[in-house]
């Protein structure tokens, strides 16, 4: 029997129980339905970490002050003090790779403009800092290298600080307060919006890394310092050298720990992978057990149907059908099922993440893959559970299916 | 009607070849066996005939004496446990289960007592039905399952379903069905079974004809002896033995016994004239 005929009798035969067949559908389509459109949820969200990172210059080289694992606990920048402005002079001295770094150390002060009051992180820094992390100012502008090296009581803010503190005033030029000491505000960063992990990175303040060491924190090491490479292979070739070359600057014993940490853009890549690749498995999870759920729905009206058709297959043995026909005709109809469910499933999985996008406005990105995917998904389903009833049916002997009542 | 000279075999046998061909059917010594696991039923004992091309025969015998049996074998249902079954000239008794569903679907056609027809399914793709399993192009299929229908004087019921057809118009689609691929042999068990006296000799009427105007071989089985004397011979079954086979002597023609019997509408007629009614006879 040629296969559009099987396909048209699957239809029919299917069509003949419309409810049955609808309710045998749904497990396949809430399944197939769900995962696209949770699917399209993480993608959306997935897009905008991606921007984020291309945010943070994709050549960019971090390096922190402690330990991955000191004694196998992890240390806060707080606990280690040899990291120094020297050591960015010699990295940016030894190793070309690297073309540009900026000093960071960060404290947290109460903040007071008039009236107003603000808890924030105020980071201390050079210039360049902003050119690495390709973050221009809005208004006004950035501190200059003579007032790092006057340690200036000068200042950038972020949006955030600005609409607390100073609200509709304009707070250029203006003197605000931090912890006990009055600041000149040179300049208002662009805003960046929220980071990966969803913090404000707006809530910010910067001055002359000088000025915070010296004046705030009253320290003289840093926390981090932000470099950048000239290129994006280079920040991963740069972090072996860097690694060597602070060590022989720390005075680390072959064999002990780094006292600093490097992460590269690709670092970050790398993590972000792996989270990516368990929300994967997680909603593969999901998906196989709703698809198996599904299957088992359709594997039972199968079996419901091959019993009330035994007569019918008896006909067709008798009339010539082989078992081969026989057990194609369930097994399409199987698939049919199944398949019918799986588009059904994506349908509504779309229409689902296109009112999420509106309606939540949750970023939703459709992907293709997930469509095809829940495609060839929904037809395995439908192949591995149609073809025990499909086998059963195959397996029935003439006479006594003629026979059946 | 019942008045009919017996018949030994060989001399049955002379007159229905005329000494000559191969026989469309011959069972060697069948047996059956049922394995019902404590017991075993022998259904058949030993069968041995032979049909010749262009005969109508009639297997008769009381209930449980192998007349399915021996049915489902001649039809590549079922294989015998022992003995050999030659369908023309080839032996099919040892044949695998989808050689057998090809030589059903190219060599023979079933007739059922409770018709077996697929419902919700028209007459005219009910009769498609063997076509399609032989893998003929659509508009030949309805092609041949038209003419089928023609056959059996139904053409006009093409798009009707089982549930619209009356029982005999119904079993006049299975035989339609039964004849599609044009097989060598047309089965059928207790056709009329189901059916009262008239529509049996309407039914009767169409195998006889298919019979006699276009050769087709005919077995069929049926507890009732005046409709075993529409076809030309008889098989006698008891406890799974041939017992009796003889030619049917005086046999009746449907179509004259047809004539001879009021039809329906006739009856309905009387009956309302008896009543005192108006009615002067209904269309
Ligand atoms: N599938 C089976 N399993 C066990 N025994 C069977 C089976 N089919 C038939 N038999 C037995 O074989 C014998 C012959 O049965 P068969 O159906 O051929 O009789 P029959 O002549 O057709 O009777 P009827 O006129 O009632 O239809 C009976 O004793 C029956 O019980
Ligand atoms: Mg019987």
């Amino acid at each position: 029997m040629d296969f559009m005929n099987t396909f048209r009798l699957a239809l029919r035969a299917l069509a003949r129980n419309k409810m049955r067949s609808a309710l045998t559908m749904l497990g396949i389509v809430i399944g197939v339905g769900a995962v696209i459109a949770v699917v399209s949820i993480g993608q959306g969200a997935q897009y905008i970490v991606q921007q984020g990172i291309q945010a943070m210059g994709t050549n960019a080289v971090f390096i922190a002050a402690g330990s991955n694992r000191a004694g196998g606990v992890r240390q806060g920048y707080g606990g280690v003090k040899t990291l120094t402005v020297d050591d960015m002079n010699a990295i940016l001295a030894e190793i070309p790779l690297i073309k540009q770094a900026a000093p960071a150390l960060t404290s947290r002060q109460q903040v007071v403009y008039g009236d107003q009051n603000w808890n924030t992180a105020i980071t201390g820094t050079t210039p360049n800092y902003f050119d690495i992390r390709t973050w221009p100012v809005q208004a006004g502008s950035v501190f200059s290298n003579e007032e790092v090296d006057l340690a200036a009581n000068v200042c950038v803010i972020g949006t955030t600080v600005a609409r607390i503190l100073f609200g509709t005033d304009d707070p250029i030029g203006k003197t605000m307060r931090i912890g006990n000491l009055p600041f000149r505000v040179d300049g208002v960063l662009e805003s960046k919006g929220q980071n990966v992990n969803g913090q404000d990175q707006d809530d910010v303040i910067f001055a002359p890394y000088t000025t915070v060491q010296r004046k705030i924190s009253g320290i003289t090491w840093l926390q981090f310092i932000a470099a950048s490479a000239v290129s994006q292979e280079a920040s991963v070739a740069a972090v072996a050298p860097i690694t060597s070359l602070l060590r022989e600057r720390h005075r680390i014993r072959a064999g002990s720990d780094d006292d600093f940490m490097i992460r590269t853009q690709a670092d970050i890549a790398d993590l972000q992978n792996q989270t990516q690749s368990t929300m994967t498995m997680l909603l593969g999870g999901i998906a196989s057990v709703s698809l198996v759920v599904g299957g088992i729905g359709i594997m039972n009206i199968m079996l419901v149907s091959v019993t009330e058709r035994t007569r019918e297959i008896g006909v067709r043995m008798a009339v010539g059908a082989t078992e081969k026909d026989v057990r194609m005709q369930f097994l399409v109809e199987a698939v049919t099922l199944s398949m019918m469910g799986g588009a059904i499933g994506i349908i509504l999985g779309l229409i689902g993440s296109m009112l999420i996008a509106n309606l939540l406005q949750w970023p939703t990105l459709i992907s293709g893959k997930a469509v095809v995917a829940a495609v060839i998904f929904s037809t395995l389903v439908g192949v591995i559970f149609g073809y025990y009833p499909a086998h059963k049916a195959a397996q029935l002997d003439p006479i006594e299916a003629l026979r059946y009542e | 009607m019942m008045n009919m000279a017996e018949q030994i075999l060989p001399a049955a046998e002379m007159e229905r070849t005329g000494g000559k061909g191969e026989p469309v059917i011959r069972l060697e010594n069948v047996y059956k066996t049922y394995d019902l696991g404590e017991i075993q039923v022998q259904a058949l004992r030993g069968v041995s005939l032979e049909v010749m091309a262009g005969e109508f025969v009639a297997v008769m015998g009381p209930s449980g004496s192998g007349k399915s049996t021996v049915m489902n074998i001649l039809g590549c249902l079922d294989r015998p446990t022992k003995g050999r079954y030659f369908l023309d000239g080839v032996d099919v008794s040892g044949m695998s289960k989808d050689e057998l569903a090809r030589i059903r679907n190219k060599k023979l056609g079933f007739v059922f007592q409770q018709f077996n027809l697929l419902s919700r399914t028209s007459a005219l793709e009910n009769v498609e039905l063997p076509t399609v399993y032989a893998g003929i192009k659509p508009e030949e299929r309805t092609r041949r399952a038209m003419e089928s229908l023609r056959r059996v004087g139904l053409a006009d019921r093409a798009g009707h379903h089982p549930s619209q057809l009356s029982g005999g118009q119904q079993q006049r689609v299975a035989i339609a069905r039964g004849l599609v691929n044009q097989p060598a042999i047309l089965l059928a068990d207790e056709p009329t079974g189901n059916l009262d006296s008239r529509t049996s000799i309407e039914i009767m009427e169409i195998l006889q004809t298919l019979n006699e105007e276009q050769g087709l071989t005919i077995v069929l089985v049926t507890h009732e002896p005046d409709i075993a004397q529409f076809t030309k011979r008889n098989l006698e079954f008891r406890d799974g033995k041939l017992k009796r086979d003889r030619l049917v002597e005086e046999r009746l023609n449907a179509r004259e016994v047809l004539k001879a019997m009021p039809t329906a509408e006739e009856e309905a007629a009387e009956d309302a004239g008896a009543a005192g009614g108006a009615g002067t006879g209904a269309g």
